[in-house]
Protein backbone atom coordinates (compact mmCIF):
# COMPACT_ATOMS: atom_id res chain seq x y z
CA UNK A 1 0.00 0.00 0.00
CA UNK A 2 1.12 3.55 -0.72
CA UNK A 3 -0.53 6.93 -0.92
CA UNK A 4 -0.43 9.38 -3.79
CA UNK A 5 -1.56 12.99 -3.93
CA UNK A 6 -1.28 15.41 -6.80
CA UNK A 7 -2.42 18.93 -7.52
CA UNK A 8 -2.35 20.61 -10.92
CA UNK A 9 -3.36 24.24 -10.68
CA UNK A 10 -5.29 25.93 -13.48
CA UNK A 11 -6.03 29.23 -11.74
CA UNK A 12 -2.77 31.12 -11.22
CA UNK A 13 -4.21 32.79 -8.10
CA UNK A 14 -3.87 29.42 -6.34
CA UNK A 15 -0.17 28.96 -7.20
CA UNK A 16 1.12 30.60 -3.99
CA UNK A 17 -0.84 27.98 -2.02
CA UNK A 18 0.46 24.91 -3.89
CA UNK A 19 2.77 23.71 -1.12
CA UNK A 20 0.26 24.44 1.61
CA UNK A 21 -2.53 22.53 -0.13
CA UNK A 22 -0.28 19.64 -1.14
CA UNK A 23 1.12 19.27 2.39
CA UNK A 24 -2.40 18.96 3.82
CA UNK A 25 -3.20 16.37 1.16
CA UNK A 26 0.01 14.45 1.87
CA UNK A 27 -0.68 14.42 5.62
CA UNK A 28 -3.98 12.58 5.07
CA UNK A 29 -2.11 9.73 3.39
CA UNK A 30 0.36 9.03 6.24
CA UNK A 31 -1.30 5.77 7.23
CA UNK A 32 -1.13 4.48 3.64
CA UNK A 33 2.64 4.94 3.62
CA UNK A 34 4.32 5.71 6.93
CA UNK A 35 7.89 4.67 6.11
CA UNK A 36 9.00 7.38 3.69
CA UNK A 37 7.67 10.26 1.66
CA UNK A 38 8.60 12.52 -1.18
CA UNK A 39 7.29 15.13 -3.50
CA UNK A 40 8.01 16.91 -6.75
CA UNK A 41 7.24 20.60 -7.03
CA UNK A 42 7.07 22.48 -10.32
CA UNK A 43 8.01 25.96 -9.20
CA UNK A 44 9.09 29.02 -11.08
CA UNK A 45 11.84 28.53 -13.61
CA UNK A 46 14.09 31.01 -15.34
CA UNK A 47 14.61 30.76 -19.07
CA UNK A 48 18.03 29.36 -19.87
CA UNK A 49 18.63 28.13 -16.32
CA UNK A 50 18.32 24.57 -15.06
CA UNK A 51 17.87 23.21 -11.56
CA UNK A 52 19.61 20.08 -10.34
CA UNK A 53 18.25 18.65 -7.07
CA UNK A 54 20.93 16.67 -5.22
CA UNK A 55 20.74 14.71 -1.98
CA UNK A 56 23.30 13.84 0.66
CA UNK A 57 22.71 12.05 3.98
CA UNK A 58 25.19 14.54 5.42
CA UNK A 59 24.20 18.12 4.52
CA UNK A 60 27.73 19.27 5.45
CA UNK A 61 28.66 17.89 2.03
CA UNK A 62 26.90 20.91 0.52
CA UNK A 63 29.39 23.36 2.06
CA UNK A 64 31.23 24.97 -0.82
CA UNK A 65 29.57 22.71 -3.38
CA UNK A 66 28.31 25.64 -5.47
CA UNK A 67 31.69 27.39 -5.66
CA UNK A 68 33.52 24.11 -6.35
CA UNK A 69 31.14 23.30 -9.18
CA UNK A 70 31.32 26.87 -10.50
CA UNK A 71 35.12 26.62 -10.49
CA UNK A 72 35.16 23.44 -12.59
CA UNK A 73 32.47 24.66 -14.99
CA UNK A 74 33.80 28.17 -15.20
CA UNK A 75 30.26 29.48 -14.84
CA UNK A 76 27.90 30.82 -12.22
CA UNK A 77 26.23 28.27 -9.94
CA UNK A 78 23.83 29.19 -7.15
CA UNK A 79 22.57 26.84 -4.48
CA UNK A 80 19.66 26.64 -2.04
CA UNK A 81 19.84 23.94 0.61
CA UNK A 82 16.88 22.34 2.35
CA UNK A 83 17.87 19.75 4.94
CA UNK A 84 19.40 16.77 3.08
CA UNK A 85 18.69 18.27 -0.34
CA UNK A 86 20.23 21.11 -2.30
CA UNK A 87 19.00 22.73 -5.49
CA UNK A 88 21.76 23.90 -7.80
CA UNK A 89 20.93 26.50 -10.45
CA UNK A 90 23.12 26.89 -13.48
CA UNK A 91 22.99 27.55 -17.20
CA UNK A 92 20.84 24.93 -18.89
CA UNK A 93 23.46 24.13 -21.50
CA UNK A 94 25.87 23.11 -18.72
CA UNK A 95 23.53 20.51 -17.19
CA UNK A 96 25.12 17.43 -18.74
CA UNK A 97 28.61 18.63 -17.93
CA UNK A 98 27.56 19.43 -14.35
CA UNK A 99 26.11 15.94 -13.89
CA UNK A 100 29.38 14.48 -15.15
CA UNK A 101 31.35 16.57 -12.65
CA UNK A 102 28.99 15.61 -9.83
CA UNK A 103 29.36 11.92 -10.72
CA UNK A 104 33.12 12.15 -10.95
CA UNK A 105 34.02 14.49 -8.11
CA UNK A 106 31.08 14.21 -5.72
CA UNK A 107 30.08 10.54 -5.96
CA UNK A 108 28.42 10.69 -2.53
CA UNK A 109 25.76 13.04 -3.88
CA UNK A 110 22.70 11.57 -5.49
CA UNK A 111 20.89 13.45 -8.24
CA UNK A 112 17.13 13.44 -7.57
CA UNK A 113 15.94 15.38 -10.58
CA UNK A 114 16.92 17.85 -13.26
CA UNK A 115 14.90 20.42 -15.12
CA UNK A 116 13.93 24.00 -15.63
CA UNK A 117 11.13 23.81 -13.09
CA UNK A 118 11.16 20.51 -11.19
CA UNK A 119 12.53 20.06 -7.68
CA UNK A 120 12.33 16.60 -6.08
CA UNK A 121 12.59 15.99 -2.34
CA UNK A 122 12.31 12.60 -0.67
CA UNK A 123 13.42 10.97 2.55
CA UNK A 124 12.82 8.09 4.91
CA UNK A 125 10.52 9.12 7.76
CA UNK A 126 6.92 9.84 8.64
CA UNK A 127 5.38 11.87 5.80
CA UNK A 128 4.40 14.92 7.86
CA UNK A 129 7.94 15.08 9.26
CA UNK A 130 9.45 14.77 5.79
CA UNK A 131 7.14 17.51 4.55
CA UNK A 132 8.16 19.81 7.43
CA UNK A 133 11.89 19.09 7.03
CA UNK A 134 11.80 20.39 3.48
CA UNK A 135 9.30 23.17 4.15
CA UNK A 136 6.69 21.90 1.69
CA UNK A 137 3.91 24.17 3.05
CA UNK A 138 5.89 27.25 2.00
CA UNK A 139 6.57 26.11 -1.56
CA UNK A 140 4.81 27.64 -4.54
CA UNK A 141 4.31 26.51 -8.09
CA UNK A 142 1.92 25.32 -10.78
CA UNK A 143 1.73 21.64 -9.90
CA UNK A 144 3.08 19.08 -7.49
CA UNK A 145 2.96 15.36 -6.80
CA UNK A 146 3.45 13.71 -3.41
CA UNK A 147 3.87 10.12 -2.30
CA UNK A 148 3.78 8.24 0.98
CA UNK A 149 5.47 4.87 0.84
CA UNK A 150 4.78 1.53 2.47
CA UNK A 151 7.59 -0.55 1.00
CA UNK A 152 6.72 -3.96 -0.38
CA UNK A 153 9.21 -4.64 -3.16
CA UNK A 154 12.50 -3.28 -1.86
CA UNK A 155 14.28 -1.69 1.09
CA UNK A 156 13.19 1.43 2.93
CA UNK A 157 15.83 3.89 1.76
CA UNK A 158 15.92 7.46 0.53
CA UNK A 159 16.49 6.33 -3.02
CA UNK A 160 13.65 3.81 -2.75
CA UNK A 161 11.22 6.61 -1.93
CA UNK A 162 9.20 8.32 -4.66
CA UNK A 163 9.05 10.39 -6.91
CA UNK A 164 11.47 8.96 -9.43
CA UNK A 165 12.84 11.16 -12.17
CA UNK A 166 12.01 9.92 -15.66
CA UNK A 167 13.82 12.67 -17.53
CA UNK A 168 14.23 16.41 -17.65
CA UNK A 169 11.38 18.03 -15.72
CA UNK A 170 9.63 14.67 -15.48
CA UNK A 171 8.76 12.41 -12.57
CA UNK A 172 6.74 9.34 -11.66
CA UNK A 173 5.10 8.07 -8.49
CA UNK A 174 3.57 4.64 -8.13
CA UNK A 175 1.15 2.77 -5.91
CA UNK A 176 1.31 -0.95 -6.50
CA UNK A 177 3.90 -3.54 -7.33
CA UNK A 178 5.36 -4.76 -10.59
CA UNK A 179 6.03 -8.44 -11.06
CA UNK A 180 8.29 -8.34 -14.13
CA UNK A 181 10.66 -5.60 -12.96
CA UNK A 182 13.68 -7.87 -12.69
CA UNK A 183 13.40 -8.94 -16.32
CA UNK A 184 12.76 -5.39 -17.45
CA UNK A 185 15.72 -4.11 -15.43
CA UNK A 186 17.99 -6.66 -17.11
CA UNK A 187 16.78 -5.54 -20.54
CA UNK A 188 17.22 -1.86 -19.68
CA UNK A 189 20.70 -2.49 -18.22
CA UNK A 190 21.66 -4.16 -21.44
CA UNK A 191 20.72 -0.91 -23.18
CA UNK A 192 23.17 0.87 -20.91
CA UNK A 193 20.79 2.31 -18.33
CA UNK A 194 21.92 2.43 -14.72
CA UNK A 195 19.94 1.76 -11.56
CA UNK A 196 20.41 2.94 -8.00
CA UNK A 197 18.04 0.51 -6.23
CA UNK A 198 16.24 -2.82 -6.48
CA UNK A 199 13.01 -0.87 -6.59
CA UNK A 200 10.27 -1.77 -9.08
CA UNK A 201 9.17 1.82 -9.61
CA UNK A 202 12.67 2.86 -10.60
CA UNK A 203 12.36 0.30 -13.38
CA UNK A 204 9.03 1.77 -14.47
CA UNK A 205 10.62 5.23 -14.52
CA UNK A 206 13.59 3.98 -16.55
CA UNK A 207 11.21 2.16 -18.89
CA UNK A 208 9.27 5.35 -19.59
CA UNK A 209 12.49 7.29 -20.09
CA UNK A 210 13.71 4.65 -22.56
CA UNK A 211 10.47 4.84 -24.55
CA UNK A 212 10.62 8.62 -24.66
CA UNK A 213 14.29 8.52 -25.72
CA UNK A 214 13.08 6.45 -28.68
CA UNK A 215 10.80 9.30 -29.64
CA UNK A 216 7.50 8.38 -28.00
CA UNK A 217 5.47 11.05 -26.26
CA UNK A 218 4.79 10.56 -22.57
CA UNK A 219 1.20 9.62 -23.39
CA UNK A 220 2.33 7.00 -25.93
CA UNK A 221 4.97 5.67 -23.52
CA UNK A 222 2.27 5.24 -20.86
CA UNK A 223 0.00 3.48 -23.38
CA UNK A 224 2.83 1.12 -24.26
CA UNK A 225 3.50 0.39 -20.60
CA UNK A 226 0.06 -1.26 -20.40
CA UNK A 227 1.45 -4.10 -22.53
CA UNK A 228 4.98 -4.22 -21.13
CA UNK A 229 4.56 -3.73 -17.39
CA UNK A 230 3.09 -6.68 -15.53
CA UNK A 231 1.64 -6.02 -12.12
CA UNK A 232 -0.45 -3.54 -10.22
CA UNK A 233 -0.09 0.14 -10.61
CA UNK A 234 -1.64 3.50 -10.31
CA UNK A 235 0.87 5.96 -11.76
CA UNK A 236 0.85 9.72 -11.46
CA UNK A 237 3.32 11.55 -13.68
CA UNK A 238 4.46 15.13 -13.86
CA UNK A 239 6.00 16.98 -16.78
CA UNK A 240 7.18 20.57 -17.11
CA UNK A 241 3.66 21.74 -17.95
CA UNK A 242 1.57 18.63 -17.49
CA UNK A 243 0.09 16.14 -15.10
CA UNK A 244 -1.05 12.59 -15.91
CA UNK A 245 -2.66 9.51 -14.37
CA UNK A 246 -2.70 5.88 -15.47
CA UNK A 247 -4.11 2.77 -13.79
CA UNK A 248 -3.45 -0.80 -14.89
CA UNK A 249 -6.22 -2.92 -16.41
CA UNK A 250 -7.18 -4.54 -13.11
CA UNK A 251 -7.30 -1.16 -11.35
CA UNK A 252 -7.31 -2.48 -7.80
CA UNK A 253 -5.02 0.30 -6.56
CA UNK A 254 -7.33 3.12 -5.54
CA UNK A 255 -7.56 6.47 -7.30
CA UNK A 256 -9.86 9.46 -7.12
CA UNK A 257 -9.73 12.51 -9.37
CA UNK A 258 -11.37 15.87 -8.78
CA UNK A 259 -11.62 18.78 -11.18
CA UNK A 260 -12.87 22.34 -10.85
CA UNK A 261 -12.21 25.49 -12.89
CA UNK A 262 -9.25 26.13 -10.58
CA UNK A 263 -7.45 22.77 -10.36
CA UNK A 264 -7.22 19.07 -11.08
CA UNK A 265 -6.46 16.97 -8.00
CA UNK A 266 -5.55 13.35 -7.48
CA UNK A 267 -5.83 11.33 -4.27
CA UNK A 268 -5.47 7.65 -3.48
CA UNK A 269 -8.57 8.27 -1.43
CA UNK A 270 -11.22 10.97 -1.24
CA UNK A 271 -9.87 11.87 2.23
CA UNK A 272 -6.89 13.47 0.50
CA UNK A 273 -9.14 15.91 -1.35
CA UNK A 274 -11.45 17.16 1.39
CA UNK A 275 -9.29 20.17 2.30
CA UNK A 276 -9.27 21.61 -1.22
CA UNK A 277 -11.18 24.81 -1.92
CA UNK A 278 -14.56 24.18 -3.56
CA UNK A 279 -14.27 20.39 -3.36
CA UNK A 280 -17.98 20.19 -2.47
CA UNK A 281 -18.86 21.28 -5.99
CA UNK A 282 -15.97 19.65 -7.84
CA UNK A 283 -16.45 16.92 -10.41
CA UNK A 284 -15.16 13.88 -8.52
CA UNK A 285 -14.66 10.52 -10.24
CA UNK A 286 -12.65 7.34 -10.27
CA UNK A 287 -10.28 7.14 -13.24
CA UNK A 288 -11.03 4.26 -15.62
CA UNK A 289 -8.61 1.36 -15.89
CA UNK A 290 -6.07 1.33 -18.74
CA UNK A 291 -6.91 4.93 -19.65
CA UNK A 292 -4.32 7.69 -19.86
CA UNK A 293 -5.49 10.97 -18.33
CA UNK A 294 -3.37 14.02 -19.03
CA UNK A 295 -3.71 17.73 -18.41
CA UNK A 296 -1.41 20.37 -19.81
CA UNK A 297 -1.23 24.14 -19.56
CA UNK B 1 -32.17 12.08 17.34
CA UNK B 2 -28.48 11.59 18.11
CA UNK B 3 -26.19 13.65 15.91
CA UNK B 4 -22.53 12.69 15.76
CA UNK B 5 -20.05 15.13 14.28
CA UNK B 6 -16.96 13.23 13.13
CA UNK B 7 -15.03 16.52 13.14
CA UNK B 8 -15.18 16.36 16.94
CA UNK B 9 -16.04 12.73 17.76
CA UNK B 10 -13.78 9.78 17.07
CA UNK B 11 -14.85 7.02 14.73
CA UNK B 12 -14.47 4.36 17.41
CA UNK B 13 -16.78 6.29 19.72
CA UNK B 14 -19.41 6.52 16.97
CA UNK B 15 -19.25 2.85 16.08
CA UNK B 16 -19.32 1.78 19.75
CA UNK B 17 -22.46 3.85 20.30
CA UNK B 18 -24.06 2.27 17.24
CA UNK B 19 -23.07 -1.22 18.37
CA UNK B 20 -24.79 -0.65 21.71
CA UNK B 21 -28.14 -0.18 20.00
CA UNK B 22 -30.43 -3.11 20.48
CA UNK B 23 -33.83 -4.31 19.37
CA UNK B 24 -36.53 -1.91 20.56
CA UNK B 25 -34.16 1.05 20.96
CA UNK B 26 -35.70 4.50 20.94
CA UNK B 27 -32.68 6.05 19.30
CA UNK B 28 -33.73 5.02 15.84
CA UNK B 29 -32.63 8.10 13.88
CA UNK B 30 -28.95 8.99 13.68
CA UNK B 31 -27.21 11.69 11.78
CA UNK B 32 -23.47 11.59 11.11
CA UNK B 33 -21.81 14.84 10.08
CA UNK B 34 -18.44 15.59 8.46
CA UNK B 35 -17.41 12.07 7.44
CA UNK B 36 -14.82 13.63 5.06
CA UNK B 37 -13.93 10.30 3.51
CA UNK B 38 -13.44 8.45 6.83
CA UNK B 39 -13.10 4.69 6.77
CA UNK B 40 -15.40 2.14 8.43
CA UNK B 41 -18.25 4.55 9.21
CA UNK B 42 -21.23 2.70 10.74
CA UNK B 43 -19.71 -0.73 10.36
CA UNK B 44 -21.25 -3.68 12.18
CA UNK B 45 -24.57 -2.10 13.14
CA UNK B 46 -27.13 -4.67 14.32
CA UNK B 47 -30.32 -2.75 15.10
CA UNK B 48 -33.28 -1.37 13.14
CA UNK B 49 -31.99 2.21 13.09
CA UNK B 50 -32.07 4.85 10.37
CA UNK B 51 -28.59 6.31 9.91
CA UNK B 52 -27.92 9.24 7.60
CA UNK B 53 -24.30 10.04 6.75
CA UNK B 54 -24.04 13.62 5.50
CA UNK B 55 -21.16 13.48 3.06
CA UNK B 56 -18.73 11.10 1.35
CA UNK B 57 -17.15 8.15 3.11
CA UNK B 58 -13.99 6.09 2.59
CA UNK B 59 -13.43 2.34 2.80
CA UNK B 60 -15.95 -0.20 4.13
CA UNK B 61 -18.86 2.03 5.13
CA UNK B 62 -21.82 0.05 6.48
CA UNK B 63 -19.91 -3.22 6.32
CA UNK B 64 -21.55 -6.27 7.93
CA UNK B 65 -24.76 -4.31 8.35
CA UNK B 66 -27.76 -6.04 9.94
CA UNK B 67 -31.22 -4.47 10.08
CA UNK B 68 -30.15 -0.82 9.84
CA UNK B 69 -31.07 1.51 6.99
CA UNK B 70 -27.95 3.52 6.24
CA UNK B 71 -28.00 6.38 3.74
CA UNK B 72 -24.77 7.95 2.47
CA UNK B 73 -25.47 11.46 1.16
CA UNK B 74 -22.32 11.51 -0.90
CA UNK B 75 -20.08 8.91 -2.52
CA UNK B 76 -18.62 5.78 -0.96
CA UNK B 77 -15.10 4.40 -1.12
CA UNK B 78 -14.15 0.75 -1.68
CA UNK B 79 -16.17 -2.03 -0.06
CA UNK B 80 -19.38 -0.23 0.86
CA UNK B 81 -21.85 -2.63 2.54
CA UNK B 82 -19.30 -5.42 2.32
CA UNK B 83 -20.72 -8.62 3.76
CA UNK B 84 -24.10 -7.05 4.53
CA UNK B 85 -26.48 -9.50 6.22
CA UNK B 86 -29.78 -7.59 6.16
CA UNK B 87 -31.16 -4.06 6.17
CA UNK B 88 -30.60 -1.43 3.52
CA UNK B 89 -27.72 0.75 2.39
CA UNK B 90 -28.35 3.63 0.00
CA UNK B 91 -25.50 5.57 -1.63
CA UNK B 92 -26.71 8.83 -3.18
CA UNK B 93 -23.49 9.33 -5.17
CA UNK B 94 -21.04 6.85 -6.70
CA UNK B 95 -19.49 3.78 -5.12
CA UNK B 96 -15.90 2.66 -5.57
CA UNK B 97 -14.74 -0.89 -6.16
CA UNK B 98 -16.26 -4.08 -4.69
CA UNK B 99 -19.51 -2.53 -3.49
CA UNK B 100 -21.62 -5.14 -1.72
CA UNK B 101 -18.85 -7.74 -1.88
CA UNK B 102 -19.76 -11.11 -0.30
CA UNK B 103 -23.09 -9.69 0.93
CA UNK B 104 -25.47 -12.31 2.29
CA UNK B 105 -28.69 -10.31 2.47
CA UNK B 106 -30.35 -6.92 2.50
CA UNK B 107 -30.54 -4.31 -0.25
CA UNK B 108 -27.75 -2.05 -1.52
CA UNK B 109 -28.85 0.83 -3.74
CA UNK B 110 -26.26 2.93 -5.55
CA UNK B 111 -27.87 5.95 -7.17
CA UNK B 112 -24.75 6.91 -9.16
CA UNK B 113 -22.23 4.56 -10.75
CA UNK B 114 -20.38 1.68 -9.14
CA UNK B 115 -16.84 0.89 -10.24
CA UNK B 116 -15.09 -2.45 -10.67
CA UNK B 117 -15.96 -5.70 -8.94
CA UNK B 118 -19.43 -4.63 -7.82
CA UNK B 119 -21.10 -7.60 -6.10
CA UNK B 120 -18.01 -9.78 -6.21
CA UNK B 121 -18.74 -13.09 -4.51
CA UNK B 122 -22.25 -11.94 -3.54
CA UNK B 123 -24.10 -14.56 -1.54
CA UNK B 124 -27.70 -13.43 -1.40
CA UNK B 125 -27.62 -9.63 -1.27
CA UNK B 126 -29.69 -7.58 -3.71
CA UNK B 127 -27.79 -4.75 -5.39
CA UNK B 128 -29.46 -2.09 -7.53
CA UNK B 129 -27.27 0.40 -9.40
CA UNK B 130 -28.96 3.31 -11.17
CA UNK B 131 -25.89 4.09 -13.28
CA UNK B 132 -23.12 1.90 -14.70
CA UNK B 133 -20.87 -0.72 -13.13
CA UNK B 134 -17.20 -1.43 -13.80
CA UNK B 135 -15.28 -4.49 -14.91
CA UNK B 136 -15.26 -7.91 -13.22
CA UNK B 137 -18.57 -7.26 -11.49
CA UNK B 138 -20.39 -10.24 -9.94
CA UNK B 139 -17.19 -12.30 -10.16
CA UNK B 140 -17.95 -15.69 -8.58
CA UNK B 141 -21.36 -14.40 -7.53
CA UNK B 142 -23.19 -17.16 -5.71
CA UNK B 143 -26.70 -15.92 -4.94
CA UNK B 144 -28.80 -12.77 -4.94
CA UNK B 145 -29.66 -10.23 -7.62
CA UNK B 146 -27.57 -7.53 -9.26
CA UNK B 147 -29.60 -4.93 -11.17
CA UNK B 148 -27.84 -2.40 -13.40
CA UNK B 149 -29.92 0.33 -15.01
CA UNK B 150 -26.94 1.53 -17.09
CA UNK B 151 -24.08 -0.39 -18.70
CA UNK B 152 -21.81 -3.13 -17.36
CA UNK B 153 -18.03 -3.23 -17.85
CA UNK B 154 -15.88 -6.09 -19.11
CA UNK B 155 -16.05 -9.68 -17.85
CA UNK B 156 -19.44 -9.47 -16.19
CA UNK B 157 -20.26 -12.49 -14.04
CA UNK B 158 -16.99 -14.34 -14.52
CA UNK B 159 -17.20 -17.81 -12.94
CA UNK B 160 -20.68 -17.05 -11.67
CA UNK B 161 -22.72 -19.58 -9.68
CA UNK B 162 -26.43 -18.92 -9.09
CA UNK B 163 -26.80 -15.13 -8.80
CA UNK B 164 -29.10 -13.35 -11.26
CA UNK B 165 -27.76 -10.38 -13.18
CA UNK B 166 -30.09 -7.88 -14.86
CA UNK B 167 -28.58 -5.22 -17.11
CA UNK B 168 -30.60 -2.59 -19.00
CA UNK B 169 -27.76 -1.13 -21.08
CA UNK B 170 -24.80 -2.69 -22.83
CA UNK B 171 -22.44 -5.30 -21.46
CA UNK B 172 -18.86 -4.80 -22.60
CA UNK B 173 -18.13 -8.52 -22.32
CA UNK B 174 -19.28 -11.55 -20.38
CA UNK B 175 -16.85 -13.44 -18.16
CA UNK B 176 -16.16 -17.15 -18.31
CA UNK B 177 -19.30 -19.30 -17.96
CA UNK B 178 -21.66 -16.30 -17.89
CA UNK B 179 -24.37 -16.25 -20.56
CA UNK B 180 -27.47 -14.30 -21.47
CA UNK B 181 -30.64 -16.06 -20.36
CA UNK B 182 -34.28 -15.79 -21.19
CA UNK B 183 -36.23 -13.13 -19.32
CA UNK B 184 -39.30 -15.09 -18.19
CA UNK B 185 -42.38 -13.53 -16.56
CA UNK B 186 -41.16 -14.45 -13.06
CA UNK B 187 -37.92 -12.56 -13.71
CA UNK B 188 -39.79 -9.47 -14.91
CA UNK B 189 -41.88 -9.63 -11.75
CA UNK B 190 -38.86 -10.08 -9.48
CA UNK B 191 -37.04 -7.24 -11.20
CA UNK B 192 -40.07 -4.94 -10.93
CA UNK B 193 -40.13 -5.59 -7.19
CA UNK B 194 -36.43 -4.85 -6.84
CA UNK B 195 -36.76 -1.58 -8.79
CA UNK B 196 -39.72 -0.60 -6.62
CA UNK B 197 -37.78 -1.35 -3.43
CA UNK B 198 -35.00 0.87 -4.74
CA UNK B 199 -37.58 3.61 -5.49
CA UNK B 200 -36.72 3.56 -9.19
CA UNK B 201 -39.78 4.41 -11.21
CA UNK B 202 -38.42 5.70 -14.51
CA UNK B 203 -37.20 2.42 -15.99
CA UNK B 204 -39.18 -0.64 -17.00
CA UNK B 205 -38.34 -4.19 -15.95
CA UNK B 206 -39.01 -5.52 -19.44
CA UNK B 207 -36.17 -3.38 -20.87
CA UNK B 208 -33.53 -5.45 -19.06
CA UNK B 209 -31.66 -8.53 -20.16
CA UNK B 210 -30.87 -11.35 -17.78
CA UNK B 211 -27.49 -13.02 -17.41
CA UNK B 212 -26.45 -16.00 -15.35
CA UNK B 213 -24.37 -19.12 -15.14
CA UNK B 214 -24.01 -21.64 -17.97
CA UNK B 215 -23.15 -24.06 -15.15
CA UNK B 216 -20.22 -25.55 -17.01
CA UNK B 217 -17.53 -24.70 -14.49
CA UNK B 218 -19.08 -26.16 -11.34
CA UNK B 219 -16.91 -29.24 -11.53
CA UNK B 220 -13.66 -29.28 -13.36
CA UNK B 221 -13.73 -31.27 -16.55
CA UNK B 222 -10.67 -31.26 -18.73
CA UNK B 223 -12.96 -30.85 -21.75
CA UNK B 224 -13.87 -27.40 -20.43
CA UNK B 225 -10.32 -26.23 -19.74
CA UNK B 226 -10.64 -23.68 -22.56
CA UNK B 227 -13.62 -22.02 -20.86
CA UNK B 228 -11.52 -20.99 -17.85
CA UNK B 229 -9.43 -18.58 -19.98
Amino acid sequence: MCGIVGLFIKDKALEPQLGQLLSVMLATMCDRGPDSAGFAIYGGGEAGLAKITVQSPDPAMFNGLDSALAGVLGAKVSMATKDTHAVLRLAEKLTDRAREVLRGQFPQLRVMGVGERIEIYKEVGYPTEVSERFGLPGMTGSHGIGHTRMATESAVTTMGAHPFSTGVDECLVHNGSLSNHNNLRRDLKREGRTFETENDTEVAAAYLTAQMDRGLSLGDALEKSLDDLDGFYTFVVGTRDGFGVLRDRIACKPAVLAETDRYVAFGSEYRALVGLPGIENAKVWEPEPATVYFWER
Amino acid sequence: MPTVDLATTGLRELNEALHKLSEGTNETHWEILNPRGSHAVAVGVNAPAEIAVQGSVGYYCAGMNRQARITVRGSAGPGVAENMMSGEVIVKGDASQYAGATGKGGLLVIEGNASSRCGISMKGIDIVVKGNIGHMSAFMAQAGNLVVCGDAGASLGDSIYEARLFVRGSVKSLGADCIEKEMRPEHVELLAQLLARASITDVKAKDFKRYGSARKLYNFSVDHAGAYG
